[in-house]
């Protein structure tokens, strides 16, 4: 019988594959305390690389239509479609889910991505208004993209909780950031694969693993994060995120979700929550 | 320069007569208490404060000052009026409540805007065309959605949040009441207002328009102060929602504050708006847009234009055209119907104005100010401009929040864009061009969260206004502004 060819699960940033630059690593095991993989620890530079990217490539995703942004997530959907089985695996190992909830899993970020990938060219016409001013002006508010979005994801579902805050994030032209789940980050590190293989351009979602409480003050208080959504579940982390955020006046967004199967868990309002305003008044006159 | 030609001289020989508005109708109490729970009540804090006519220095009145005890009177007796009437009435009879205060400060227009005039400073062509024709207009429009939220918000279930606690800013005090207390009172929420410590009249006056139009007691209540009485509005446990006007440092304190607490946090902070010119643009227009945009209300704006960007080919003729013009904005008596610049809000306004003002000079950029004659008494600053001005000056990151505009060049859009977005603030911008498609290439390039595109400082209630960045979040106007102000469940 041939040996095994492990996979190294390292970070994603910039659209590429990278270990961490501090060398560490945390070992993670499956619910039977079996030694499953060394996972990169990252650290407060991979952060900051990460949000590098993530700034250079999120005017350009943002500049993209609107029908190729859906195309992209709906490739997404495709690419976890075609890699179902390897990620049930995954699951079944870390967090050590029953075959059924895995596969249950996999399904509904599958239908997840295809729910965001519709929404791409649609959420405007909702959000937007036409604005009847009195006076002689074409008065109209679109929602803007807000830029370089942190996530800081929850430990579980791992996998369907990182597809659920990252979907609508980057949907509406974001770049994002994402802290993936500490417990459990091998199904969200596999992910970077279809990330990889979407046409997603480089940089437009990165994936940090890590611990917590050492890389969310980082990512709160970074000048060049302009929002965070945070999923955690921790309440005395969010009160930390919410006065770190003060420094540039970040928008947070905090989500307690009891059930990420449930339609409650998607639509419109993770979308809203990560696009700013934008009203133009234009003359109207001969 | 441009080439010199016959002009109009604006000198001595122009002399306007002077053209008060009349004060008979004001009617200025002695001595004002707080507005809790319907009534005006002594405050338990037993301070009082005066407030001034900026323009004069004379003492109009004086206030009552909330303290820890006054504040939460204030939202008990909120708390109790959501509970009790406010959250248990039809929305439709919500809605007639909020129309008829509308119609009252209609009705009191007069009286309101000459009011405005004495305590804030500013023109009374403004308080009388702009602040409160606004004001009434905020409250008129919201009205009309107390009975319709759930066509905002489709397949979702909306109610009332509770007591906001809304804190205002100085430079524009009625018009800023209202858009704090209309959406929160047509979407069934209760109030406590805290007006700006040098401002406190107007709001003090719409707070016997509340109590003639029958309101509730409770439904607002208005506690007059300073920083400390904003921080216990902040901090009270029972304040549900926090919306804040003001300054981005005081705004960043009470991110901070709210933090961890579960409260609703909206903010409208400053601004450093970018006003590009380009060389396509009708330059005339683009010139009264300018100074509309910085001299407005003596440039105590959030979303003024005080960073105007000229392209470089026609800098030359801009400028000289904004030279010539500032000499002919006319300074002086707020109340008088022809003047232009009113007085700085206050003395310590006047002071960092100054300040920042000597710095631009230090740091090398060219001042350019009008020489029109400085009333010896009350707080004044002359229209300013100043040129070569880099984008490390202060004078063109920070917010100076009066009539001081710095001046920058562009040669390509792509710099123009460049520079107007480089800066910490995202409140508003303008673009000056006759070519649409360029306008909306622009726009939609501009981190602020409304650009004006051959105007500028033009507002409507049914138009949402909030900034991107560190200019706040949240929108006030419009369907978006009532986001701010309804618990949604879905």
């Amino acid at each position: 019988m041939s040996l095994d060819v492990r996979k190294t699960y390292k970070l994603y940033v910039g659209g590429e594959f990278v270990r961490t630059e501090s060398g560490r690593y945390d070992a993670v095991e499956s619910a039977k305390k079996k030694f499953l993989a060394n996972v990169s620890r990252g650290s407060r530079k991979d952060l900051r690389e990460a949000v590098r990217k993530a700034r250079e490539a999120q005017p350009g995703w943002a500049a993209k239509t609107a029908y190729l942004k859906g195309q992209i997530l709906y490739r997404m959907a495709e690419m976890l479609e075609g890699r179902a089985e390897s990620f049930e695996k995954v699951l079944r190992d870390s967090p050590g889910l029953s075959p059924a909830a895995a596969k249950k899993e996999v399904r509904a970020s599958i239908d997840r991505l295809v729910h965001y990938a519709g929404w791409s060219d649609k959420y405007t016409a909702i959000l937007g208004t036409v604005n009847p001013v009195a006076s002689s002006y074409f008065d109209f508010s679109v929602p803007e993209p807000m830029g370089v979005v942190g996530i800081v994801a929850p430990d579980a579902p791992d996998l369907l909780g990182l597809v659920s805050h990252l979907a609508p994030v980057i949907v509406c032209g974001n770049a994002a950031v994402v802290l993936v789940s500490e417990t459990s980050p091998l199904a969200s590190l596999e992910f970077a694969e279809v990330l990889a293989t979407s046409d997603l351009p480089s940089g437009v979602a990165n994936l940090i693993s890590g611990r917590r409480e050492e890389l969310v003050p980082h990512l709160a208080r970074h000048m060049d994060v302009l929002a965070i959504s945070d999923a955690a579940g921790d309440a005395a982390l969010s009160k930390q995120i919410g006065q770190d955020a003060a420094v540039n006046v970040k928008r947070v967004r905090r989500y307690a979700l009891p059930d990420y199967f449930s339609g409650k868990a998607q639509g419109l309002d993770y979308i809203e929550a990560f696009t700013e305003t934008k009203t133009t008044w234009h003359p109207i006159g001969v | 320069m441009e080439a010199e030609r016959p002009r109009l001289e604006f000198g001595s020989a122009w002399e306007y007569s002077p053209a008060p508005e009349s004060k008979d109708h004001v009617k200025i109490e002695k001595r004002y208490g707080l507005f809790i729970g319907g009534q005006f009540v002594p405050p338990k804090s037993k301070k009082y404060f005066q407030t001034i006519n900026p323009a004069t220095e004379e003492v109009l009145a004086e206030v009552a000052e909330a303290g820890a005890e006054d504040v939460d009177a204030a939202v008990r007796a909120a708390e109790e009026a959501h509970r009790k009437r406010w959250s248990k009435l039809a929305p439709a009879e919500r809605g007639k409540y909020v129309y008829r205060i509308a119609r009252m400060i209609q009705e009191k227009s007069r009286e309101l805007a000459v009011l405005e005039s004495m305590n804030g400073g500013k023109p009374i062509k403004e308080s009388r065309d702009v602040d409160v024709p606004l004001a009434l207009a905020h409250f008129f429009y919201h009205a009309g959605w107390a009975d319709k939220l759930e066509y905002a918000f489709p397949r979702h279930t909306v109610s009332s949040i509770g007591v906001c606690g809304q804190i205002i800013p100085w430079n524009f005090p009625l018009l800023m009441a209202a858009w704090k207390l209309a959406p929160a009172l047509a979407c069934g929420n209760t109030v406590v207002l805290k007006p700006a410590e040098t401002t406190p009249l107007t709001s003090l006056a719409l707070a016997r328009i509340i109590q003639e139009a029958d309101l509730p007691p409770g439904v607002v209540n208005i506690v007059p102060g300073a920083g400390e009485t904003g921080a216990h509005v902040v901090n009270h446990p029972r304040v549900r929602k926090v919306a804040f006007t003001g300054s981005t440092e005081v705004g960043k304190i009470i991110q901070r504050a709210v933090a961890g607490t579960g409260k609703r946090l909206t903010l409208e902070l400053g601004g450093k708006a970018a006003n590009i010119v380009f060389e396509d643009a009708p330059l005339d227009q683009a010139v009264e847009g300018i100074i509309n945009g910085i001299y407005f209300n003596q440039g105590h704006v959030c979303c003024a234009g005080s960073r105007l960007l000229v392209q470089e080919s026609v800098a030359d003729a801009v400028l000289g055209k904004l030279e010539r013009r500032i000499a002919t904005l006319r300074l002086g008596d707020p109340l008088d119907k022809n003047t232009d610049v009113g007085a700085i809000n206050s003395k310590m306004q006047l002071e960092k104005i100054r300040e920042l003002v000597a710095c631009g000079v230090e740091e090398g950029a060219e001042i350019h100010q009008s020489s029109c004659a400085i009333p010896a008494k009350g707080f004044f600053f002359p229209p300013t401009f100043f040129t070569g001005v880099a984008q490390s000056h202060r004078i063109a990151r920070e917010e100076i929040f009066g009539p001081v505009l710095a001046v920058m060049t562009f040669r390509t859009p792509e710099e123009a864009v460049e520079k107007a977005n480089n800066i910490p603030y995202g409140l508003s911008a303008g673009i000056w061009t006759d070519k649409g498609s360029k306008i909306f290439k622009i726009t939609s390039k501009m981190k602020a969260g409304v650009v004006w595109a051959n105007t500028f400082n033009k507002f409507d209630p049914s138009s949402p206004f909030g900034g991107y960045k560190e200019s706040g979040f949240g929108r006030e106007g419009g369907v978006q502004g009532l986001r701010a102000y309804v618990e949604l469940t879905s």
